[in-house]
């Protein structure tokens, strides 16, 4: 029996030289605990702690065979805007399951908030975007908790991690927002709020591990049923992923301005060849991309360091240079490394500034590295390490698809606006725009779908739709027509386009006017702003014709905005709002609560960015 | 006839409700710089054509823009004359809408606009409008700006012969209310179509073609008068007009390779008493409107017509429409077709200063700031300006004390100082490439280029004072009259033209094609012998022109239809 005993410790002991937190149902800390005890055990010893582990653990498990109906669920809610809230979330319910834990994973948008009060574990993992705005997904929840609606939730233990961008004055609001009412309501936190930056990987992952500590005591593992993850994480289950992007081939990058248009916007074509990787018009997809070598070399050669000195990035030796080109972000930067540099550049100017939050947020949207080396020279050197350290890891941009791929087979095209500052005494560029735009045919490219199941085209085909999509926002539209002629969707289509210039700015011209041509496209109305003395923008075009919108919302249209968050959206949803009212002889309110419902009823949706 | 299908346009005239077509859906429509097919061919009885830039064709293709379409507009300036009021509006809409930010002097004596957006069309013929300016029948199947001879010394003459190049245009403009009513906004009038004709001397359906109509005064023949369908060559009896000779069946269109089309000089007709000339005018224009080819728009010009119902026929059918016959041609003497640059005193004692425009084109440029220039002499100038039909710019009746202002204005922007050769300064081009949609050659831009090389043979064969009139044009359509020229240069592909020599110097001869589809080297080499023989072997006098037919280079065309091919 003793022997038998050792000769199982034995192979126990060799696998835990193996174990690693994902395949067993231990987390990270616990196999390291587990690791280092083991190593302190003679062959005599672990086998009475083998013994003694066996027993407790039947001790445990026998209860709740006993007492079903005590079993208890997480509840995995999340609320996002680029997919990086849902990765969070669904990495939270892998470990979860991983233990053996019940999980119920929901977009907080497909979740019925009055639920919430039948809860006793429920982790929210949200963000924040634009001016501490709820991501669209959370907005009825988040509307939901602050409303006398919301009910007692005094048997309800909860964890909130906020995403968000310290760069924006209302850092993580929604996050703060939600631990704020569920507090109030009488919830208690199994975890204090965690305020996570962009470079979010590390906090997500220490959050995670400390929930489902905290979680531990509260479930009785042996009761925990594995409910099959979620249809979404299924999906995504196509063997790509942003950490394990495909490396797929560009085709095209054409500029689609023309010559003397001010910006520079390509059409960008992308062979996802046999990977067999999909995507539906609206989602977006997420690409992957290295800073340029001319940029890398100015900021080496402005700071004196070599590029080909090495440094270490979690965990890897690279070379500066590539380094810089390949893992760190360059063009973005946030508001802590701006601090960090008013120290290292001693400048007063510098100083002054990141004393003031707003005025360093509105810093961080117009410089880069570069920027900041040239205009304020550190006063003492900084060694390659520390400067890589002080940069946040890359992350990759998102663009909403352009094509169908009933369309377009295996392609996946975008509407690339190339990010560009004239007015600094170096060019500046955007990051991955930069890198889209001098791609060469050919060129592998990192690329993974996002899906945006908030972002669809109605299932009815018959039932018509409005798009706004003015600048790169008609990239999904042109998804949306492709699909719909591809389906012989009957329904009705309007489009909605602008920019500054009709000769120059008018994306997809040729396209569009075929699409009207053959019947595709029932209506196309377009503003220009520049092109007149007085600015005529999206809204004005939506107001001049205010009356057959509103008969076409009438008749069931669903309302579709994809583009500039700050301004356009919002002066979209006014112009709507007075279309309600004006046509449809409503008063303000009533107004309001018509866009509302159609935005609950998820015929109102916006891909904004 | 009647069972014969006509050319398209006849059908698009008749069901144009007098001009209007869908012209006003056109300029609704957002979606695209162009208009219709059909209002395309509508919009030159309004004045302007739609064009694209060629050179970005291929590139817009590819950023899925539609071509870069604009519109070039030709305002209708009888003999050329506006005040200096006017021109301060026009140059204003040049700068604020259209892109080429520019003016164009054309080869008959008025200016056009190129690079106007369709957005911009109404407001620039409101524009237009406001300074008593209009674009009827700049172009299309109608009689089209009437030119006149600007000529500045014998001023009491040339007024006469204005008032009636100006009497001409106005009494032959459409009467259609399209124009008033698509740019000007005026109401829609009550249709009394059935009752009253709304067309007493074009129809429904027009002319078949465009129609010319030019004033000369002898012994300038600066008007081209034998390139035009009607021209009235001035009779004067002392400072008095009494009538004109008139000549018709002139133009300069053909298409290469078809051999039934072909240039052709206007035929005499005899003289007729100055209150005929509206009668006359009117009477030949009704001819050609019922007689007139409309099945094939090739050859539908009034040139055609005379060759295919014989001189005699046509004469007769003109005069019994006038109940008059013509009297014998008056002896006139027709000499230069040059502007006289510089300054010139008329018999009234004011001063006319001549400005070499090249190709007509205002426009800024460093060193050159001719738009400029010529806005700052408006701001001062108390007489007016005359468009020439070689694209240059009278500044005239100016009192002897402004001459200096003046004078110093136009050296300040360089207008004045440059030493023009005389073949430069008798030679023209027209548009081409990149915008007009007919050119399949360069013309304009190649232009000052050729002549240098020309200056330079005739430089080194020892006749560089020789004035010979050379005009290139980028398509056998002739805007810039190449086939009356003494070296015509006709556009046939990129870098390729045919050579035509022989015209006369003065206008009263067309030229003949000498080499066919030749590039440049061969040009100046085929110029470089003639240029050796001319320089030894000319007579007292003689011109280019003339040498070349005496010395049977080339065959003298003196009936173009048999000729000019043959």
């Amino acid at each position: 029996m003793l022997w038998q005993l050792l000769c199982h410790w034995a192979v126990f002991i060799m696998l835990l030289k193996e174990l690693s937190s994902l395949a067993s149902p231990l987390s990270e800390p616990q196999v390291d605990k587990l690791k280092q005890l083991t190593s302190e055990l003679n062959t005599v010893q672990l086998a009475w702690v083998s013994g003694y582990l066996a027993a407790s653990a039947n001790a445990t498990v026998t209860p709740s065979v006993t007492e079903p109906g005590t079993e208890q669920t997480i509840t995995i809610l999340y609320g996002s805007q680029t997919g990086n809230g849902r990765g969070i979330a669904e990495s939270f319910a892998e470990k979860a399951q991983a233990q053996g834990y019940a999980t119920n994973l929901v977009s907080m948008s497909d979740y019925k908030a009055r639920q919430l009060k039948q809860e006793t574990i429920a982790i929210f993992v949200v963000s924040t975007h634009g001016e501490g705005e709820a991501p669209d997904d959370a907005m009825e929840l988040h509307q939901f908790l602050a409303s006398k609606r919301a009910p007692k939730l005094d048997s309800l233990q909860y964890s909130v991690l906020a995403l968000g961008d310290s760069s924006y004055e209302f850092f993580c609001q929604t996050g703060k927002d939600f631990e704020e009412r569920l507090s109030a309501l009488g919830a208690q936190p199994l975890h204090e709020l965690v305020e996570c930056d962009v470079d979010y990987e590390a906090s997500a992952e220490q959050w995670q591990q400390d929930v489902l500590q905290a979680v531990e005591p509260l479930i009785k593992a042996s009761n925990a049923t594995v409910v099959p993850i979620s249809s979404a994480s299924a999906t995504n289950a196509q063997a790509f992923s942003k950490q394990k992007p495909l490396h797929a081939e560009l085709l095209v990058s054409q500029k689609i301005t023309g010559r003397d248009s001010d910006r520079d916007v390509r059409h960008v074509e992308i062979d996802l060849g046999e990977s067999g990787l999909t995507y539906q018009a609206g989602d977006a997809l997420g690409v992957w991309f290295e800073n340029s070598a001319a940029l890398v070399a100015e900021v080496i050669e402005k700071l004196g360091l070599s590029s080909s000195e090495n440094v270490t990035v979690a965990k890897e030796s690279y070379e500066l240079a590539q380094a810089l080109i390949e893992k760190k972000e360059l063009t973005q930067i946030y508001p802590g490394l701006v601090e960090a540099w008013a120290e290292l550049s001693e400048n007063d100017v510098l100083r002054s500034l990141v004393a003031d939050k707003e005025q360093t947020r509105q810093f961080v949207l117009e410089n880069q590295l570069a920027d900041l080396i040239e205009q304020y020279p550190p006063a003492k050197s900084i060694t390659a390490q520390s400067l890589v350290d002080l940069l946040r890891p890359i992350t990759p941009r998102l663009y909403s698809i352009a094509s169908s791929q009933d369309e377009v087979d295996t392609e996946v095209h975008l509407t690339v606006a190339l990010v560009e500052d004239t007015e600094k005494p170096t060019h500046r560029f955007g990051g991955a725009s930069h890198y889209l735009a001098n791609a060469e045919e050919g060129q592998a490219v990192k690329v993974y779908v996002e899906p945006n199941k908030h972002f669809r085209l109605p299932e009815n085909p018959d039932t018509p739709v409005i798009m706004i999509g003015p600048g790169t926002g008609v990239a999904p539209f042109r998804a949306f027509l492709q699909q719909r002629a591809a389906d012989g969707a009957a329904g009705k289509n309007w489009l909605f386009f602008g920019n500054p210039h009709f000769e120059q700015d008018f994306l997809y011209q040729t396209e569009l006017q075929q699409f009207l041509k053959s019947g595709e496209l029932t209506r196309l109305d377009v503003a220009f702003s520049r092109d007149q003395a007085e600015k005529v923008y999206v809204q004005h075009k939506l107001k001049q014709q205010g009356q057959a919108v509103w008969q076409w919302l009438e008749s069931g249209a669903h309302l579709y905005v994809c583009g500039d968050a700050q301004r356009m959206a919002k002066d979209v949803h006014q112009a709507l709002i007075e279309v309600i009212e004006e046509f449809g002889g409503l008063e303000h309110e009533q107004a309001v609560a018509y866009l509302e419902s159609l935005r609950s009823s998820q015929r109102y949706q916006k891909d904004v960015y | 006839m009647s069972d014969q299908k006509l050319a398209v346009n006849e059908y698009l005239k008749t069901d144009s409700d007098y001009l209007r077509g869908t012209i006003n859906e056109g300029l609704q429509t957002e979606v695209t710089g162009a208009f219709s097919e059909g209002d395309q061919q509508l919009i030159k009885f309004h004045g302007f054509y739609q064009q694209d830039d060629r050179d970005l064709r291929n590139e817009r293709k590819a950023q899925k823009l539609e071509p870069l379409y604009s519109f070039m507009l030709r305002a209708r300036v009888p003999g050329g004359v506006c005040t200096p009021e006017q021109w301060l509006g026009v140059d204003k809409i040049a700068s604020e809408l259209t892109s080429s930010n520019s003016i164009r002097l054309t080869t008959r004596q008025t200016f056009q606009y190129h690079g106007i957006p369709k957005r911009n069309l109404k407001t620039i013929i409101q524009g237009l409008d406001r300074q008593a300016l209009d674009s009827i029948a700049a172009c299309g199947d109608v009689n089209r700006n009437v030119m006149c001879n600007p000529n500045p010394v014998e001023s009491k003459l040339h007024q006469q012969a204005y008032e009636w190049a100006k009497k001409l245009s106005d009494h032959l403009l459409p009467h259609t209310q399209a124009y008033a009513e698509i740019w000007l906004d005026k109401e829609k009038l009550v249709s009394t179509a059935d009752e009253q004709p709304l067309e007493p001397v074009y129809g429904k359906t027009y002319l078949p073609r465009k129609f010319k109509m030019a004033v000369a005064v002898p012994p300038d023949n600066d008007v081209d008068v034998y390139t035009n369908d009607l021209g009235f060559v001035a009779v004067a009896d002392g400072d008095e007009l009494v009538g004109f000779n008139l000549t018709a069946g002139g133009g300069m269109g053909s298409t290469h390779g078809e051999t039934d089309t072909f240039p052709r000089l206007a035929d005499d007709f005899g003289f007729i008493r100055a209150e005929d000339t509206l009668k006359f005018a009117e009477a030949v224009m009704t001819v050609q409107r019922d007689w007139g080819n409309r099945v094939n728009r090739k050859r539908a010009r009034l040139k055609y017509t005379i060759v295919d119902h014989g001189y005699d026929a046509f004469k007769a059918e003109v005069e019994k429409r006038v109940g008059k016959a013509f009297e014998a041609k008056r002896e006139v003497i027709i000499g230069d077709r040059g502007d006289r640059y510089g300054w010139v005193k008329g018999i009234d004692n004011q001063w006319h200063l001549t400005l070499y425009i090249e190709s007509g084109r205002v426009k800024d440029q460093p060193g050159k700031m001719l738009q400029t220039g010529l806005r700052e002499i408006a701001k001062v100038h108390k007489g007016d300006f005359r468009m020439t039909s070689n694209q240059n710019m009278i500044v005239a009746s100016v009192a002897e004390q402004d001459k200096a202002e003046i004078e110093g204005l136009a050296r300040q922007h360089g207008l004045l100082g440059e030493v023009i050769s005389q073949t430069r300064g008798h030679s023209i081009a027209c548009v081409a490439l990149p915008t007009c949609s007919l050119a399949m050659a360069e013309a304009e831009r190649y232009f000052p280029d050729f002549i240098s090389k020309v200056e330079a043979l005739q430089d080194k064969h020892g006749f560089a004072e020789q004035a010979i009139v050379v005009r290139i044009t980028g398509c056998p359509n002739g805007c810039a009259r190449p086939f009356a020229a003494e070296i015509g240069l006709v556009g046939k592909a990129p870098g390729r033209y045919n050579l035509y020599l022989g015209a006369s110097y003065e206008g009263t001869r067309l030229n003949k094609m000498y080499r066919e589809n030749v590039q440049e080297a061969e040009i100046l080499e085929v110029l470089d012998t003639l240029f050796a023989q001319y320089a030894t072997e000319r007579q007292k006098g003689e011109t280019f022109g003339n040498f070349t037919v005496r010395t049977g280079v080339v065959g003298a065309v003196l009936d173009a239809a048999k000729d000019f091919h043959g």
